[in-house]
């Protein structure tokens, strides 16, 4: 029973932060649909096997389009992703950077940052593993929580990311190498 | 491949108000020892002398594979294994971290170990990278103007050059059950800052007590004074939480935890 109480709670507060993101970053940025675009490369699924960081480091920071390595998420159009006022001079203007597509093992990811002024100014999820029921879950839950930290951190700033030893096979899980793209 | 940077200085590099063009900031990627390695830079980061201190960071770190992998079969440590090198006539590197993987058990209670493999014997690589990666990070203190942060798969090193303050790093420790989420931020200005975990490559920790690979989700972070202990500690915690935050407060007490 009580489990059941907890089980709820959580959903509630993952359905919570899918709104509250929605909302938040809508206000910011054209992009919210960019994690459910994901949708139909990763449904493909022939990239599972293709071991992992199959993106080649294209050097893209692109303003336009969000295409990049791997595959549909073009279709998210967004990229630059205007961020409001955008007053005068070129340092203020908002450039986004693609990570490298990770193999996890859940299933492909790719994130992008989008980068003012020096600062990480927010980070979508372009390619998430969206195959089946569970994915749905973990990727609810988990994707609202990358972008909300990495929003709340806009004035923190994250400069870089520490976690179980990476290898060079999943560049670390694509968020360290999209920040050091943008300062390549 | 090439440490050479591709773009020019990232965003507000000059024209900004503040001292020193605090905003000017580049980074540096190779991989070795088949980890990622960033190397990132603020301050000065025209000078030459930062293009020369970079390549001595990758440089050096090179050089710590040739004589410690264990997946290179020519390097000094597995010619010592195979008994077809005197340890004397190796590299001095290899004493020199026996002796610490000896301070580092006794330190954390045995929880870190490096003989915990009877059929290979002395393995130190579970130190071997943040020793290594310290030891590099360290020819960038010499370059004035600048601070670093330097990132080795997930293990980093920060501090600042000649005559130049430290600035701040802000580190997102990734989220052991969700990679590529970021769970906290940890500030980091002067230091290091290690994380232990099965995550990213699977079980590869080894629990000295029992000699069976620890198989766990979660992770263990460390920060302090240097990259060296932070690693030691970072496995110690992984291996045995409750233990070895015991053991960390009692015997290191410089050094803060975050388990995950």
């Amino acid at each position: 029973m009580r489990r059941i109480t907890l089980w709820a709670l959580s959903t509630l507060t993952t359905l919570v932060l899918l709104f509250s993101y929605h909302t938040s970053t809508s206000s910011k940025a054209s992009t919210i649909a960019a994690p459910v675009v994901a949708q139909a490369p990763a449904s493909g699924s022939g990239s599972a096997s293709g071991d992992g960081s199959s993106a080649t480091p294209s050097p893209t920071p692109s303003t336009g389009s969000a295409s990049s390595g791997s595959s549909s998420s073009g279709s998210s159009s967004s990229g630059s992703s205007s961020s409001g006022s955008s007053p005068s001079g070129s340092s203020s203007k908002a450039t986004t950077y693609d990570g490298d597509a990770v193999s996890t093992r859940y299933g492909d990811v790719q994130v992008q940052i989008t980068v003012k002024s020096g600062k990480v100014a927010a980070v979508q999820v372009i390619q998430v593993p969206w195959n089946d029921q569970r994915d749905q879950e973990i990727n609810s839950y988990a994707v609202p929580i990358l972008n909300s930290e990495a929003v709340a951190a806009q004035s923190a700033n994250i400069d870089m990311v520490s976690g179980a030893t990476f290898t060079s096979d999943g560049y670390i899980q694509s968020l360290q190498s999209a920040i050091d793209r943008a300062h390549l | 491949m090439s440490a050479a940077p591709v773009a020019p200085p990232g965003p507000g590099a000059t024209a900004d108000q503040g001292p020193l063009r605090e905003l000017s900031r580049r980074a540096f990627v190779e991989h070795v020892m088949g980890l990622p390695v960033s190397v990132h830079v603020r301050g000065d980061v025209e000078g030459p002398e930062v293009r020369t201190a970079v390549s001595q960071v990758f440089g050096l770190l090179r050089r710590a594979d040739s004589v410690f992998s264990t997946w290179r079969h020519d390097s000094d440590l597995m010619k010592v294994r195979r008994g077809e090198l005197s340890t004397e006539a190796a590299h001095p590197w290899l004493a020199e971290v026996e002796a610490l993987c000896v301070a580092a058990a006794a330190r954390t209670g045995g929880l870190f170990t490096a003989d915990y493999a009877p059929e290979t014997g002395h393995d130190p690589t579970g130190l071997v990278k943040g020793w290594a990666v310290e030891k590099a990070a360290a020819h960038l203190s010499h370059v004035p103007r600048i601070s670093f942060c330097v990132n080795a798969g997930g293990d980093l090193v920060a501090g600042a050059g000649q005559g130049a303050a430290p600035t701040t790093w802000h580190v997102g420790i990734e989220d052991p059950e969700h990679p590529g989420s970021v769970r906290a931020t940890v500030p980091l200005s002067r230091g290091g800052l290690a994380t232990s975990g099965a995550a990213a490559r699977g079980a590869h920790i080894v629990d000295p007590r029992t000699a069976m690979a620890l198989d766990r989700p979660g992770s263990a972070s460390v920060w302090g004074p240097t990259l060296l202990w932070s690693d030691v500690w970072a496995t110690a915690l992984f291996v045995d939480p409750e233990l070895g935050r015991r053991a960390l407060e009692k015997t290191d007490p410089a050094y803060r935890c975050l388990v995950l």
